[in-house]
């Protein structure tokens, strides 16, 4: 990966809430078509960070840059980055009152402007893709937790986003239906979107990173590719977490 | 050791078992069911059987519905005169003017077949194009109502609403009231909790100071005080201030019950629209709005139906509404004495409209619900 080659480029970013330092000195920038782990124990500020990449969070310090975009108050900067960054949460945050399909149109015709047609074919071919097409009509309280989150997988692709945020997609889950989310994801690596993914799913991890970022109290503490970061994680926080989650 | 593996056997699917509880056990059950529920049951029985025959003879059996003058209820005391309320039905409906301009009556018969007409299909699950009919109620019928009942257009005779009254007066105000506070109270909700400084502290200080002055003072006010705030050419008529005080009071507590719906609405929504990159408008009209307003649909009713009560207040500001011209009519030396007769049909036809929209409110909820497949 080349500098110049970024999609993504964090430099010296400090996040505060209230008093509470929560992001120190983050320096991170992601390559186009590169695929990011990050993992770290809870409240080290995995969320944070990403959240702070389609600004759902203010940053106080440093600079954010998305495909050549700053992020600043610019209102209509904001939303051209949101709208080419697609993000997936870990409860899904489906909108309970409309369909399936119309999960999947709405932001593509009110924010990409499409037509009605347009985006409910778009959204048809996504849900093949994630493998419900047969669910479009139903209500997201229909559908079962795997099926719901492949739904916002699907929902954020419909706005042919050039990034993906995914925020522990896995973790609401029951462990039956980790699979299925996992295999969606692993199957959009492969197509070659950048991915930025918190889990604590090391096998995905170990399949689809090209790097694997741990953070811990709001820092990055070590970055390596998969093979290195599992075989010889350099700090002892890392290898006490490694430990931790690896053993059972 | 030797580790076995046990065959699963599935076991077949079986049916509930069914209750086959009687009536007679149902009775023994759930009226009689310990020391306690027997003496309730008796004493509610017993209560009923108290009140309800007396009630009845006087109300149906003794009652007196013939005739068009007092002399026939003045015999026989022992029934409600019901003459006296057939008698003066066009005044308690329509007020005034209608009832003495007899020939006029079919606008305000109209106006109310017309909503009723409108309203009903509403109410059915399968009536196609709801939101276009509803918007036609908010939008088209008021103005058709205006220019029905208040003429003065298409060689309609002019009739001025301060000579409205009864049940039409109410209707009106009611109606009004609603109409307006919905839309005002969900901007207020909105702006309440804005992220502007100037718009929250705005919507904060209206809600709380129209919330926290009864509805008389406010009416008293209106009716009063509103003439000083334009210039002296412009006369208002009382059925409009009176319209004015209601909809600024009750667009307060509209805001309110939308706070709720928007309070109990779970964040992630609001994340969800804008990581798609929808802006303020788009996730408020798309995303929150719907939800929050089927969150808050109890609240809402509620206080419509509050609001349907109230609007008897505006008997202070010299307007006959349904109540004040049931009691203006009790005290007519025509029907003078009969007071309990005007109070219960205004408190019925009261009743009608509050349990129909109460009604109307629990079907939509379970509706919207079902629908969702939500529990
Ligand atoms: N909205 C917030 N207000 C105050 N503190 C917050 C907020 N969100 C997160 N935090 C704090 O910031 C730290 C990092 O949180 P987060 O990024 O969610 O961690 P992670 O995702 O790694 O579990 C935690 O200590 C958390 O309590
Ligand atoms: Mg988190």
């Amino acid at each position: 990966m080349t500098k110049s080659d970024s999609i993504i480029k964090i430099s010296k970013l400090n996040k505060w809430y209230g008093k509470f330092h929560a992001l120190k000195d983050i320096d991170l920038s992601v390559g186009r078509t590169e695929k990011i782990v990050i993992c770290g124990p809870s409240g080290s500020g995995k969320s944070t960070l990403i959240r702070c990449i389609n600004r759902l969070e203010v940053h106080q310090e440093g600079s954010i840059q998305v495909d050549g975009i700053e992020l600043t108050d610019d209102i209509k900067q904001i939303t051209e980055i949101r709208s080419d960054v697609g993000m997936v949460f870990q409860h899904f945050n489906l909108f309970p009152h409309l369909t399936v399909l119309e999960n999947c149109s709405l932001a593509p015709i009110w924010v990409r402007k499409k037509s009605k047609v347009e985006a409910e074919e778009m959204a048809m071919q996504l849900l093949e893709k994630v493998r419900i097409p047969d669910q479009a009509d139903k209500y997201p309280g229909q559908l079962s937790g795997g099926q719901q989150q492949r739904v916002a997988i699907a929902r954020a692709l419909c706005m042919q986003p050039r990034i993906m945020l995914f925020d522990e997609p896995t973790s609401a889950l029951d462990p039956e239906m980790i699979k299925e989310v996992l295999e969606t994801m692993i199957e959009l690596a492969d197509s070659g979107m950048t991915m930025i993914v918190v889990t604590h799913e090391m096998g995905f991890a170990n399949r689809v990173a090209d790097r694997i970022i741990f953070m811990d109290e709001g820092q990055i503490v070590e970055q390596n590719d998969p093979e290195s970061f599992f075989k010889n994680p350099e700090s002892d926080r890392t290898k006490l977490f490694l430990s931790q989650i690896l053993d059972h | 050791m030797t580790m076995n593996t046990v065959k699963f056997e599935k076991l077949p699917d079986r049916l509930p078992p069914v209750n086959t509880v009687g009536w007679v056990a149902w009775v023994k059950q759930n009226l009689f069911g310990s020391v306690s529920n027997t003496i309730i049951t008796l004493l509610f029985f017993y209560l009923i059987f108290l009140y309800i025959p007396p009630f009845l003879e006087w109300s149906v059996f003794n009652a007196n519905i013939s005739g068009s003058d007092r002399s026939i209820c003045d015999e026989n005391r022992s029934g409600a005169c019901w003459t006296f309320i057939k008698v003066r039905m066009e005044q308690l409906l329509f007020g005034l003017y209608f009832a003495q301009n007899p020939d006029q009556m079919w606008r305000p018969i109209m106006a109310f077949i017309v909503f009723g007409g409108l309203l009903t299909p509403l109410a059915i699950d399968r009536t196609p194009y709801k939101k276009w009919l509803l918007l036609i109620l908010l939008v088209a019928y008021p103005i058709f109502f205006i220019s029905l009942v208040g003429g003065g257009v298409f060689g309609i005779p002019k009739s001025d609403a301060s000579e409205w009254g009864g049940l039409l007066l109410t209707f009106t105000l009611a109606f009004v009231g609603i109409v307006l506070a919905l839309p005002l109270g969900i901007l207020l909700a909105l702006g309440r909790r804005s992220k502007m400084p100037v718009v929250r502290s705005f919507s904060i200080i209206y809600i709380e100071f129209w919330r926290g002055t009864p509805l008389i003072t406010i009416l008293f006010m209106a009716s009063v005080m509103l003439p000083l705030f334009f210039p002296s050419g412009v006369e208002f008529d009382k059925v409009v201030r009176a319209m004015i005080g209601i909809t600024l009071f009750q667009s307060a507590y509209t805001a309110e019950a939308v706070r709720g719906g928007l309070q109990a609405l779970d964040k992630g929504q609001t994340e969800a629209s804008m990581a798609l990159g929808m802006g303020y408008w788009q996730q408020t009209i798309f995303i929150i709005l719907p939800q929050a307003l089927r969150i808050s649909i109890p609240s809402i009713v509620n206080t419509f139906i509050a609001l349907f009560k109230d609007t008897s207040l505006v008997s202070i500001i010299g307007l006959l509404d349904l109540l004040k011209i049931a009691q203006n009519s009790s005290r007519s030396l025509d029907w003078n004495g009969y007071d309990i007769e005007a109070y219960m049909f205004a408190g019925l036809v009261f009743w009608i409209f509050c349990f129909g929209m109460s009604i109307y409110s629990q079907k939509l909820e379970r509706k919207l619900d079902t629908d969702r497949n939500v529990e």
